[in-house]
């Protein structure tokens, strides 16, 4: 009990001092899990768009591989990762490894699943003679697609969520790719994994809440929006 | 030339053919009321109207092969059961149209509340779309389309899920909103008063054929079968014997009974069937000692029942007749299950029909 509380009471000194470590882990953390959901929104958005109101043949086993995305091991996308771009492996010229840009790389694989079978499932779940009114009223495909997206952007907000809630809180893939250099590809994650590691509970537990604590930021911000526009209506 | 014709026209849903008609036309200025019940194909037809539902056959817009579906669908209004209103302001919705086409936003705001106006619902143009009632949000739904001032308005029976009052307000509205423009319009519909208050001719489609189409008099007047009889709610459809026709009166047999009708019977079909509507067939206590009604029979009533703001009394005058009388006349007659009766018709009311459709 005593080991928590002088966690505790290390980690709160850490914050409100406004620790250099912990600052540096926490903006990595934005950085990386902001760019990866990024990428993941503006390509799973359209992606999860054409899959929800498509009718074409694959779309199944497409929706399918998308689910299926969602509940990837973050370990196995590290290690794939990992090896594509190895010094010898097919993207080694990149010098990829150990960077930043890994770990968005593999942050988005992680994320980008999660957006895209949300994203069909947002669109679905507006009434499916919506598209057929649109085009009776002269819509062409695309515009189609954008009037039912926009007509569900509170749960498209969710799958952005989710996406990032999948980018930031995974270990195992940034570990593998980013190696948990300091000041530099140290998250938040691999920040409390590492320290923990080595039985500094006062910095793990400082990381551990800066973590929580912008995750529920996030958290309470989408929640206000979603509820601001539940309200006005 | 028709505003659009359908020819050999078959639609298919879920591989099971829907709807296969010869020809259907739609001429210019009229509304024409496509009536049927549930299950019949009617918004199968529509939708392939509107060229949002594979067909196979032809559509021909004034005489013209329709090859280019987007074009041809920006010719049309479309109104659908639901309203499918967008989550924004009524004005934008009842513009959303206009916008989809490139109109400025002056333009369509103006076209789109004097739509809105015409439907009684200018009202409601700041208001957001997910804060109407189901028969505002409707109103919206058909400004929507007025407001692209369509060369056809199609509605797939855009009152059916409303309540009544709002249904007759609406339907009401509507009517006066196309009696001003002469629009032509497609309204399909389940409801015979929906189609008897709007439609200068009614195609009465069941089983996804086209049963029949004429004047809308017509239709409930001289059904073209037993089936299109029934749906048009020719509750008596009795089968009979021709037993001599001159060129006043055919005399028939419906089981003993004799009964006198100024129709002529089907050609070469002495076992027709007898149709009268229930409204035509009237009740009284006692027989008129002097009446030009030439068929009146002794009947017992063997049903009462409400039926809406009438009374629909089963008879049994040797041959079961229904007819519909006023609650006032029930009350009048002091009407009871087992009373003695008179049931009586006109000789020029029933419409004859061959037993077996042609």
């Amino acid at each position: 009990m005593e080991l928590i509380l002088d966690g505790l009471r290390e980690a709160l000194a850490r914050i409100a001092g406004l620790d250099r470590d912990l600052l540096d882990a926490a903006s990595a953390s934005l950085v990386v899990s902001g760019g990866a959901t990024a990428l993941a929104v503006v390509t799973g958005l359209p992606l999860g768009t054409a899959l929800g109101l498509g009718r074409f043949r694959g779309r199944g086993l497409l929706l399918a591989l998308a689910n299926t995305g969602m509940g990837l091991p973050p370990v196995a996308v590290g290690l794939f990762v990992a090896v594509l771009i190895w010094r010898s492996g097919p993207f080694g010229e990149l010098a990829w490894f150990c960077t930043r840009q890994a770990m968005v790389t593999a942050q988005y694989l992680l994320a980008v699943p999660m957006v895209i079978g949300l994203t069909a499932v947002a669109v679905q779940s507006v009434d499916p003679l919506l598209p057929l009114q649109l085009r009776a009223l002269g819509a062409s495909p695309l515009q189609v697609a954008w009037l039912v997206a926009r007509e569900s952007r509170l749960l498209l907000l969710s799958a952005a969520m989710a996406g990032f809630g999948a980018a930031i809180s995974e270990i195992g893939a940034s570990l593998m790719v980013g190696c948990n250099l300091k000041g530099d590809t140290r998250i938040l994650t691999t920040a409390i994994a590492f320290e923990t590691s080595k039985g500094e509970f006062g910095p793990a537990f400082a990381f551990a809440f800066a973590l929580v604590a912008l995750i529920f930021a996030l958290s309470a911000l989408t929640t206000w929006l979603q509820q601001r526009r539940r309200l006005a209506t | 030339m028709s505003l659009l014709e359908a020819h050999d026209l078959v639609v298919s849903r879920e591989g099971r053919v829907v709807v296969r008609l010869e020809r259907l036309a739609v001429e210019e200025g009229e509304t024409l009321a496509i009536l049927g019940p549930n299950g019949a194909g009617k918004t199968s037809l529509l939708l392939a109207f509107a060229a949002l539902r594979p067909y196979a056959g032809a559509l021909r817009w004034r005489g013209a092969v329709v090859d280019d579906p987007a074009t041809y669908r920006r010719r049309l209004g479309t109104v659908l059961q639901r309203p499918l209103l967008l989550d924004r302001s009524v004005r934008e919705n009842a513009g959303l149209g206009l916008a989809l086409r490139g109109v400025a936003r002056p333009e369509r705001d103006e076209r789109a509340e004097t739509e809105l106006a015409r439907l009684g619902a200018a009202h409601l143009a700041d208001r957001r779309a997910t804060a109407l009632s189901a028969g505002e949000a409707q109103r919206v739904s058909l400004a929507r389309a007025l407001a692209l001032d369509p060369e056809l308005l199609l509605l797939d029976e855009p009152f059916a899920a409303l309540d009544a009052p709002t249904r007759e307000a609406l339907l009401g509205d509507l009517a006066h909103a196309l009696a001003g423009r002469g629009t032509t319009t497609v309204l399909v519909t389940h409801d015979r008063d929906e189609a008897l208050s709007l439609a200068d001719r009614i195609a009465v489609l069941i089983d996804g054929r086209l049963r029949q189409i004429d004047v809308a008099e017509a239709v409930f007047t001289r059904p073209a079968d037993a089936e299109v009889a029934a749906f048009v709610g020719v509750e008596n459809v009795l089968p009979a014997h021709v037993v001599r026709a001159t060129d006043e009166l055919t005399l028939l047999r419906i089981g003993d009974v004799a009964v006198e009708v100024t129709a002529v019977p089907p050609a070469g079909d002495d076992f027709p069937l007898l149709c009268i509507r229930p409204d035509d067939v009237a009740v009284a206590r006692e027989e008129a000692r002097s009446s030009s009604v030439r068929n009146a029979f002794r009947a017992t009533v063997t049903r009462l029942e409400p039926a809406g703001r009438r009374v629909r009394v089963t008879l049994d005058c040797g041959f079961p007749l229904i007819a519909h009388i006023t609650r006032q006349s029930a009350r009048d007659l002091t009407l009871a299950e087992g009373d003695r009766v008179v049931a009586s018709f006109k000789a020029t009311v029933p419409h004859l029909l061959p037993r077996r459709r042609r």
